[in-house]
């Protein structure tokens, strides 16, 4: 589904990602773990089409498009969903408008019917359930006033929606208790099936707890230096990103030899 | 300053017109007019060097001529009529064309007795004695003076102590003609414990260069309430100046609601005066233009007494090669503590000729008072758009979404439902994409 | 009124510190003004032509002028032709060789006033020209500057050594048809400081003048002009005082700074002028004219001023904007106290691309003190990505002060994004009261309060001054809070 090829990244001149590869597919569930400035949300911005970002070398093909040259709004329509790290206030959007105006977009796109009103409303009380949100927040404006466990909520919320083919969670877990995250995680293992991959960007292991990732990616200046199965973030959070970044200097002194 | 060419047009105009206007009758009425076109005559239109007229220049009245409007000219049609009417919600409607009061096409529902809803040209006959102190204040300025010289005829709302209006009053101005110049004057009377909503709706019917300046004034009594709004929707080569000003008294609420969206310039001069404590007041208001409009809003909060409360917002959206100006004065009297008075002007600059110039002023002379002001002049917000577009929304969408957002701020503070509703139309239709979120509402 | 407000009047009514008056003979024109006194203060001068010329012209065109009416104040009308426009201490009539030639008596001043001139000024790393009355009396570490390429020294020195650099930017930034102050200033201004950093050199030192107007009577204009070529960085440090009198002085300065590309300077002014008694009586009215010019790309210019004296300041330090990528900010502190008026604020005028301004403005007014803001935020057409913050914040001490904010923001460039935002605070009896009553004597309840708030100003200015701002904040305000 998703291929991502020597991937280097910049912002303001500065490279954060430096030959960053990966592959994901279909009904797949990747975790990238790494320490803080290593290019987690990067990799997670730069998917979702953020215009800040160089890039300034590589490719990704998502489902045999080229990525890169899409519309942050294209890929949106052809089903790259990112939940954001740090959900954006929008003083006067209504949330629901929000939400009607991204699924009809969608759908629109899909060649599927726009849902009138009455439809969309059926549709995102079944949603909201999933997520324990409270229905007042879907009148108000978006993300505006709304704690940060509703933030998060109300990004899963719109996942759940809009359904995507790709999901990429941005540290959803932060700054989360353990009753929002595991509302959080269960409304993202919901979402869990054969057609969607989904790339979990988290900092700590805790989350995977409740979202059991097939694959774990260590992600270290901007380019994957382990991967493994669930066993690989048991592994970080008993010894540290240390010991990964030492383990990886090894092959490389390695290779110098 | 003014040219003598200039005066001599107005004043042989005032010659020919004087004996034609209201209130010919009433020997007070005739020397206030002729003391108002003195002033007038001595101190002339406003010019640029001006601080209150720095960004805003009328140097149109100099080179257009404009006639003094002495009788309707266009038939108005009940048909034409609904489409501005607020159907079913106001019941009392009050039209004017061309500067006349149309007693056919106006309509005033069941109101309490003693409450007076009327043409300021017909009182004038029936009882010229209660207008005496309210048409002879207020003629300081070039086009107060020039207004009251000329003034035509308005709306008149007498609140008796305790009375209330319940429906909202709609007050519909149409112009009609080119090369007119129209003097509307309206005068809100609210005595104590009363209530009453107000808007003043200006149309044009066409695109005809015409010239309209309006006054208004609104003494709000003790624990009195008026909801004043003002629709702006002048043709777009009209110019229009006009003037809000009330008083209010112990613990009265005056909010007013400036919706700015017609003519080529406009001018607007809202101001309110506590001269008692316990007051609030709100001041919002929204203007959206293109092209080659120029809007300019004044406000001026005056608070002379202690305890009083105000806000204001104002809004605008500038788009095409537009002009805007907004200069908000707050003014703390020395006796006036704890005053509150917040103050926030916002604006989008959507184009590269468009110009906004605003000057939020404070002046506070007593020291236990809450006050902030701010203004921000900017675009629509790179994180919202992206985060709206990496949603599926496409830029254009996301764009119009955005603005019509911004503009909501202002929309939703107003409280009569079926203006609001008829704001939401015209935003849809006015702003840049606006038709695209037409479906999303 | 309860006894923290007496509390506050003691404060208040704490008098002027630096209002001696150093007895010194000098050698002074009679008053008045006209074409032979520019003439005679340009010989007095020894200046060459140009000077001259220029100097006649700015008269000339001061004559077809006006006093501007619309700040904010009131006082008086000033006489010109009341006035005196030259004195300069007499013994320094050739000039001082050395600190041993200068007058012991006014060294002596200097000490009083606690500025830096002697020797130990070294370890402080201040270097010092001294402007008392019109001229300016010694220059401290001229050689050690020197040996950089640096030009530090009196303005009349710059127009005999430096003539080329005087002529290519005097006037450049504030022409001398700019306003009627500084028009005046241009016409018979006496002295001052020049300041010059080449290419790429980074003043090691903090450059500093002290102004003193000592005689009577006594107009004082000076002119102080600094141009930073590429990426060279200079801090520089103005402090001002007076003697105290019963008459109004005038201080009428023109301030001009260059900065060209990668150049950064950083312009400093802790003014106390005799703000006049409690009464509203003397005290200088201080006129001045500060502009910066961001000529080149990713230049930056920094206003930090902490206003306390003066009974009239009109003052509105400037950037243009011009070069790319340049910077402006201006961080302000005025207090009113007694009867003093303020009107001060700056423009930032954005002219270049991606240029970028911030202005913090903090007002004090206390007693009968009127306070008040005014600033123009302009961003011209092609001003593309033109950003800018204004905070300006007042804070009011009793019930008889004003505090006025006249912000003016012209954007013509949709890419523009301005803010301002404008706040009022007090310190009352309630506060006070709430204070002590936690234990907090009334002195350290202003102090803290009027620290936090000036803070983001303080933090701009170097640390001896810091303290000293802070200090003469204390001074003014004693007893204000009540």
């Amino acid at each position: 589904m998703l291929s991502i090829k020597n991937l280097h990244a910049s912002i303001e001149g500065k490279e954060i990602l430096r030959g960053l590869s990966l592959e994901v597919k279909a009904g797949e569930v990747h975790a990238i773990m790494g320490p803080n400035g290593s290019g987690k949300s990067t990799l997670a911005q730069v998917l979702a089409g953020r215009e800040s970002y160089e890039i300034t070398g590589g490719e990704v093909n998502y489902r045999g498009h080229n990525l890169l040259e899409m519309a942050p709004e294209e890929r949106a329509r052809e089903g790259v969903f990112l939940a954001f790290q740090y959900p954006v206030e929008i003083p006067g959007v209504n949330n629901v408008y929000l939400l009607k105006a991204a699924l009809n977009a969608i759908r629109k796109h899909k060649g599927q019917v726009e849902l009138d009103a009455m439809e969309f409303l059926t549709l995102i009380k079944e949603k909201i359930k999933v997520v324990k949100m409270n229905e007042d927040l879907l009148y108000r404006a978006v993300n505006q006033g709304f704690s940060g466990g509703e933030k998060k909520r109300n990004e899963i919320l719109q996942m759940a929606v809009l359904e995507p083919a790709l999901a990429i969670l941005d540290e959803t877990d932060s700054g989360l208790d353990i009753d929002a995250l595991q509302i959080v995680a269960g409304g993202v293992n919901s979402l869990r099936s054969k057609e969607r991959a989904i790339i979990v960007v988290t900092h700590y292991q805790r989350l995977l707890d409740y979202i059991v990732p097939d694959f774990v990616h260590v992600l270290s200046k901007g380019r994957i230096v382990k991967s493994g199965g669930p066993e690989l973030a048991l592994e970080l959070e008993q010894k540290g990103y240390g010991w990964v970044e030492t383990e990886t200097r090894k092959p490389a002194e390695a290779l110098a030899k | 300053m003014i040219g003598a060419q200039v005066r001599d047009r107005y004043l042989s105009d005032f010659k020919r017109v004087e004996a034609t206007l209201p209130g010919r009758a009433v020997s007070w009425m005739q020397n206030t007019r002729r003391q108002a076109f003195e002033k007038f005559a001595a101190s002339g239109f406003p010019t640029t060097r001006d601080e209150d007229w720095k960004y805003t220049s009328v140097a149109f009245l100099g080179e257009q001529e404009f006639v003094p409007s002495v009788a309707k000219v266009c038939e108005i049609t009940q048909a034409q009529i609904s489409t501005w009417a607020f159907a079913g919600s106001a019941n009392h409607l009050l039209v004017f064309v061309d500067g006349y009061y149309a007693p056919g096409l106006s309509k005033i529902g069941a109101i309490e007795k003693q409450v007076l809803l009327t043409s300021t040209a017909d009182l004038l006959v029936k009882q010229p004695e209660l207008l005496a102190p309210l048409l002879q204040r207020n003629i300081d300025s070039a086009f107060a003076a020039l207004n009251t010289a000329f003034m035509t005829d308005g709306m008149c709302l007498y609140l008796p102590a305790g009375s209330i209006v319940e429906d909202a009053i709609h007050v519909l101005y149409i112009a009609t003609s080119p090369s007119k110049i129209y003097h509307h004057r309206n005068i809100i009377v609210a005595e104590d414990n009363t209530q009453a909503t107000v808007i003043e709706h200006y149309v044009g019917i066409n695109d005809a260069v015409y010239f309209n300046n309006a006054i208004t004034s609104v003494d709000v009594g003790n624990n009195a309430t008026i909801e004043h709004y003002k629709l702006q929707q002048e043709g777009v080569n009209a110019f229009h100046i006009a003037n809000i000003s009330a008083i209010q008294n112990r613990d009265s609420r005056f909010n007013s609601h400036s919706l700015a969206f017609g003519s080529r310039l406009a001018r607007n001069d809202i101001s309110t005066r506590f001269q008692d404590s316990g007051g609030e007041c709100e001041m919002n208001g929204l203007y959206v233009v293109g092209g080659c409009q120029h809007i300019d809003h004044h406000t001026c909060i005056d608070h002379a007494k202690p305890r009083c409360t105000s806000r204001e917002y104002y809004r605008g959206v500038l788009s095409g090669a537009s002009r805007a100006v907004f200069n908000g004065k707050v003014i703390v009297q020395q006796d006036a503590q704890k005053t509150d008075a917040q103050q926030a002007n916002h604006n989008l600059l959507l184009s590269k000729d468009a110009e906004i110039d605003t000057k939020p002023e404070l002046q506070i002379y007593a020291d236990d008072v809450k006050c902030a002001h701010g203004a921000t002049i900017g675009q629509l917000d790179d994180d919202m758009m992206f985060y709206l577009r990496s949603r599926g929304i496409s830029n254009d969408m996301a764009h119009g979404l955005l603005t019509y957002a911004f503009a909501h701020d202002i929309v939703d503070r107003i409280k009569f439902e079926p203006l609001r509703l008829r704001i939401e139309q015209i935003l849809m239709a006015q702003l840049p994409q606006g038709e695209k979120i037409k479906e999303l509402l | 009124m309860g006894s923290s407000s007496q509390q506050l009047d003691q404060i208040i009514s704490k008098e002027y510190e630096h209002g001696f008056y150093t007895e010194l003979e000098a050698d002074a024109i009679p008053h008045g003004l006209s074409e032979d006194v520019v003439r005679l203060i340009s010989k007095k001068k020894n200046e060459p032509d140009f000077m001259l010329q220029w100097r006649l012209k700015a008269y000339r065109h001061w004559l077809t002028m006006s006093e501007p009416k619309w700040a904010q104040v009131h006082h008086a009308p000033i006489d010109y032709q009341d006035m005196v426009y030259y004195s300069a201490p007499k013994s320094q009539k050739d000039g001082p060789k050395s600190l041993e030639e200068v007058d012991p008596e006014l060294l002596a001043t200097y000490t009083k006033l606690g500025i830096p001139l002697k020797e130990q000024e070294m370890l402080a790393g201040v270097a010092v020209d001294a402007v008392f009355d019109s001229v300016s009396v010694a220059t401290t570490f001229k050689g050690k500057l020197a040996e950089q390429g640096i030009i530090f020294c009196s303005f009349s020195e710059a127009v005999q050594e430096h003539p080329e650099l005087v002529k290519k930017y005097l006037g450049s930034v504030v022409p001398y048809t700019d306003n009627f102050f500084a028009t005046l200033n241009s016409a018979v201004f006496s002295d001052g400081s020049f300041c010059y950093i080449p290419k790429g050199v980074r003043c090691p030192m903090e450059l500093s003048t002290y102004f003193r107007i000592n005689a009577k009577n006594t107009g004082q204009f000076e002119r102080t002009l600094i141009v930073a070529e590429e990426g060279a960085y200079v801090s520089y440090l103005e402090g001002c005082t007076a003697p105290m009198r019963d008459e109004n002085q005038l201080h009428a300065a023109v301030v001009e700074l260059v900065a060209l590309d990668n150049a950064r300077i950083k312009y400093s002014t802790v003014q106390n002028w005799y703000p006049g008694d409690k009464d509203g009586k003397g005290g200088i009215y201080n006129f001045v004219t500060k502009r910066g010019d961001c000529r080149g790309k990713h230049s930056h210019i920094s206003w930090t001023q902490v206003e306390t004296g003066s009974a009239i300041t009109w003052k509105y330090p400037s950037v243009l904007l011009r070069g790319d990528y340049s910077v402006g900010e201006f961080y302000s502190v005025a207090l009113t106290n007694n009867y003093q008026q303020a009107d001060t604020g700056t423009k930032m005028i954005h002219l270049g691309r991606n240029t970028k301004s911030t202005i913090i403005s903090k007002g004090i007014s206390a007693g009968h003190g009127q306070n008040a803001y005014r600033g123009l935020v302009k961003v011209q057409k092609g001003a593309e990505n033109a950003r800018n913050y204004t905070q300006c914040d007042s804070l009011l001490m009793g019930d008889r002060c004003g505090a006025h904010t006249f912000p003016y923001i012209e954007a013509k460039n949709p890419t523009a994004k301005i803010e301002h935002e404008a706040t009022t605070s007090r310190i009352g009896e309630d506060q006070l009261f709430y204070c002590k009553q936690r234990g907090i004597s009334a002195e350290d309840a202003v102090s803290m309060i009027v620290n936090g708030f000036c803070k983001e100003v303080f933090k701009e200015l170097p640390m001896e001054f810091a303290v000293e701002a802070q200090k003469l904040l204390g001074v003014s305000l004693e007893g204000s809070v009540g």
